[in-house]
């Protein structure tokens, strides 16, 4: 009966979310006020039905109710109760369902925070999440629906995935959801703002705190993902290139542009069709990735099922999204006037440049990602590309992103001389090439990747220290530092600052784990040792040992460092007992400069073992620098001029000290 | 303000250069990084590159995996069900891998046909069939249906 009840609130949900598309948005042209006002109650409608329906699959895997099919493949009276929780989200149906709950939850959201918001934009925007949200559950209850009852009812369930069983990849979809979902927010702001035809500095400042949370979830569920790959797969591999990363890794690519040039389109007016086409862009990548992680065209992990009907419908789906949001751009933005000139040396040349820069490599991503699926299609041969080709790309195009990001934040608006800029830049970029050539030369590491690696990060610390100084020059001390965060404008800049150090901290921990990592495949008997990179690893031998739903063969490596024992690390061969998969869990030993890695292949006889040993340095900077990268945008999204934006405008307008300062806050 | 124009159109045009040039090197690297995909079958009958790293999938044969030596080298059989193909690995292989199940390794082929991989994978589901070997195991079993009836039409 309870699940039957599930059914009927996705009923309701979607009967809301067709209310929601069309009586507020038809209010908006015959101005109805009443019509225009039902958009919020509506959308918290919609989002009450979502969460029961969600509730409701959540009570089935809690209560082990196997007479849902979904909870009978997916679930287990055996598995964790946390695991119980996930497991809504494990699969496809869930998943969606997932992704139904969080869309309802991003326009609550909009509903209730964007209080600044005319009546009219707020009924327009509601509309378009709502027809989006009308898309996926239609797609729910018509070919993946998770409250499906099986008859008879098995006696237990097929159990989560054992890959899934994991703290990291729990909560992986949701964040990344949150990003690839927050992004229909900045859709539906662009949309509204091409129905309206007002695409003014205000759209941009009501897009932008949005577009940069999205982005942070988007950061954060992409980094859980590479992290959970590097502990749980045992190859020690933090990116693989894999089609789904892609999938996830081309909106934020497109995001990342397109948070940079609403900044330009919100201070200075101009590149404003491109940002428009930039938010079209970037949720249609969102919709792609789920497309290609759904619809089983790409095999990978995370492609659970292959049935055609699911394929086609969002297919369709797709082509409607994105053929109805470009036909409505080309016969708006004809229309939309041309924004602030520049010139060829200002900070909008330089963000040009960065967004330029950004969309080839997305180009390039998609380009390596969709090529199978197009060769396989015209007949041309089954091929897969190489992730050297996705890396060697991204070390062309990146050296000089940072580069012009070093240099952007230091840049004016409009027009910088190039000799006053040049000025203002050397010291750093001195600072920068010694810093290289040291670590380049041979007798630090020999690396010339490495060199060139320390010599962006520098580059970049440096250009944001001298942002800084520069800054605070008239705040003296902690105070003033205070007052400035505190200010407008004040976080959106210290966030800009925070994010940008993130990269520097990434580019350090990715060349040097790539340049520096050192791997050993060995067979090992019990009691024998190692060497490797300066560390001694002493195989102590495997034993069996139960888990709660699967049994371990449970290693014991020692690793010492001279004489003193640096670390106990027990790498494990699962066995699931109801999946019987064997699953890898690696040993690993944490640390800031350096991680010890070690995984169990399989036994060799008389006790004997293949294992993995690593040595990685720098590895953890790779997510500390997602870290900051993620607390950044938050900083920024956080800033208070975005919540009382009306009020700064006048500001701006009437003192000159406030258009200044305006205009040398930054991004 | 004619300068400032002239100035931004030779930015323009720098620009569109520079990313002229750069895909163009994308592209041409993308080529060299195309990994085809070829069946034992082709692979036999000398459809696959001599020199050039390829794919080859399909099931491991019952009985065919061997530890060379005292290391970590390993050496199996791929099969279409039709033909088979020798694959040699060093290194450890993925969790799935075993005897019956589907699987594709990356390399290249050595002069005595044996197929030395760099990367064996094998994914993590028991049921799963990558698409290739999939499609690869359907054609090579159309065609050994094809050629049973036609001895049976001959005899």
């Amino acid at each position: 009966m309870i699940p039957e009840l599930g059914q009927y609130a996705l009923i309701l949900a979607l009967c809301m979310a067709i209310i929601q598309a069309i009586v507020p948005l038809v209010g908006t042209f015959n101005r109805t006020p009443g019509w225009v006002a039902l958009a919020r109650p509506v959308a918290w409608g919609q989002f009450f039905f979502l969460l029961i329906a969600f509730a409701v699959l959540t009570h089935a895997f809690l209560v082990n109710d196997f007479s849902v099919l979904y909870v009978a493949q997916h679930g287990n009276t055996q598995l964790p109760v946390m695991y119980k929780i996930s497991a809504v989200w494990g699969a496809h149906e869930g998943s969606l369902l997932l992704w139904v709950l969080i869309l309802g939850a991003w326009t609550l959201a909009v509903s209730l925070l964007a209080r600044n918001l005319p009546a009219e934009v707020m009924a327009r925007v509601l509309s378009v999440m709502g027809m989006i949200s009308i898309g996926f559950l239609l797609f729910l209850l018509l070919t993946s629906n998770p409250f499906a009852r099986v008859f008879p009812v098995p006696a237990e369930g097929g159990d989560l995935n054992p890959l899934l069983q994991d703290f990291g990849l729990a909560i992986h979809p949701p964040m990344l959801y949150m990003g690839y979902v927050g992004l229909s927010v900045a859709f539906a702001f662009a949309i509204a703002a091409l129905i309206s035809g007002k695409l003014d500095a205000a759209w941009a400042r009501w897009s932008r705190p949005w577009t940069l949370v999205a982005w942070v979830f988007l950061t954060i569920g992409i980094a859980l993902g590479s992290w959970w790959a590097y502990y749980e797969l045992g190859w020690g591999g933090w990116w693989f290139w894999d089609p789904v990363e892609n999938a996830s890794f081309m909106p934020w690519l497109a995001a990342t542009a397109l948070i940079h040039s609403l900044a330009v389109t919100e201070k200075r007016g101009a590149f404003k069709r491109w940002t428009v086409l930039l938010a079209l862009t970037c949720f249609s990548l969102s919709l792609l990735g789920t497309f290609l992680v759904r619809s089983g065209v790409l095999t990978s992990v995370h492609a659970f099922a292959s049935d055609p009907a699911r394929g086609m419908f969002i297919l369709l789906f797709l082509l409607v999204v994105i053929g109805g949001s470009l036909l409505l751009y080309a016969v708006r933005a004809p229309h939309i006037p041309r924004g602030g000139g520049f010139g060829a040396l200002s900070r909008e040349s330089l963000l040009l440049g960065n967004n330029v820069l950004l969309i080839v490599t997305t180009a390039l991503v998609l380009l390596g990602t969709l090529a199978p699926l197009v060769y396989d299609a015209f007949g041309w041969g089954k091929i897969s590309v190489g992730f050297p080709w996705f890396n060697t790309m991204f070390v062309t195009f990146m050296p000089l992103l940072i580069i012009l990001m070093g240099a952007g934040p230091l840049t004016r608006w409009k027009h910088n001389d190039p000799a006053a800029l040049a000025k203002r830049l050397k010291i750093a970029l001195l600072i920068s090439i010694t810093a290289g050539v040291i670590i380049a030369l041979p007798f630090s590491t020999g690396s010339v990747s490495a060199g060139i690696a320390v010599a962006l990060s520098t580059w970049l610390a440096s250009t944001l220290v001298s942002g800084l100084r520069q800054r605070l020059k008239n705040k003296p001390g902690i105070g003033g530092f205070i007052n400035d965060l505190s200010g407008r404008g004040g976080r959106s800049y210290y966030g800009m600052w925070l994010a940008h150090i993130g990269i520097a901290v990434f580019v350090i921990g990715v060349t040097f784990v790539t340049q520096f990592d050192v791997e050993k495949d060995a067979r090992m008997t019990p009691g024998q040792s190692i060497e490797l990179s300066g560390y001694r690893f002493r195989f102590e031998g495997v034993n069996n040992v139960p888990g709660p739903n699967y049994r371990s063969q449970f290693g014991t490596v020692r690793v010492f460092k001279g004489d003193e024992e640096v670390a106990l690390l027990n790498p494990e061969k699962r066995t699931y007992l109801v999946q019987t998969k064997p699953m890898t869990e690696a040993g690993i030993n944490a640390g800031f400069m350096r991680d010890i890695y070690v995984s169990l292949g399989e036994p060799l006889g008389g006790g004997d073992w293949s294992l993995r040993l690593y040595y990685k340095p720098f590895v953890r900077w790779i997510w500390l620098g997602c870290i900051f990268i993620a607390a950044g945008g938050l900083l920024a999204a956080s800033d208070p001029r975005y919540r009382n934006p009306l009020r700064h405008r006048r500001e701006a307008a009437v003192t000159p000290a406030g258009a200044a300062s305006a205009i040398r806050s930054n991004a | 303000m004619r300068a400032a124009r002239k100035k931004r159109l030779y930015l323009v045009v720098l620009m569109v250069m520079g990313i002229g040039i750069a895909v163009g090197f994308a592209l041409s690297a993308f080529n060299q990084n195309l990994m085809y995909f070829y069946s034992p079958s082709e692979v036999l009958a000398g459809d696959a590159p001599k020199d050039h790293m390829f794919r080859v999938g399909g099931l491991v044969t019952d009985g065919s995996v061997q530890r060379l030596a005292n290391d970590l080298t390993v050496s199996f059989d791929v099969t279409d069900q039709l033909k088979s193909v020798t694959v040699e690995y060093t290194g450890i292989l993925p969790d799935l891998f075993r005897e019956g199940q589907g699987i594709i390794a990356h390399g290249k082929l050595r002069d005595d046909g044996v197929f030395v991989a760099d990367e064996v994978l094998a994914k993590h589901d028991e049921n799963y069939m990558p698409p290739e070997v999939a499609a690869s195991l359907k054609q090579a079993h159309d065609e050994g249906v094809a050629r049973t009836q036609q001895k049976a039409t001959t005899q």
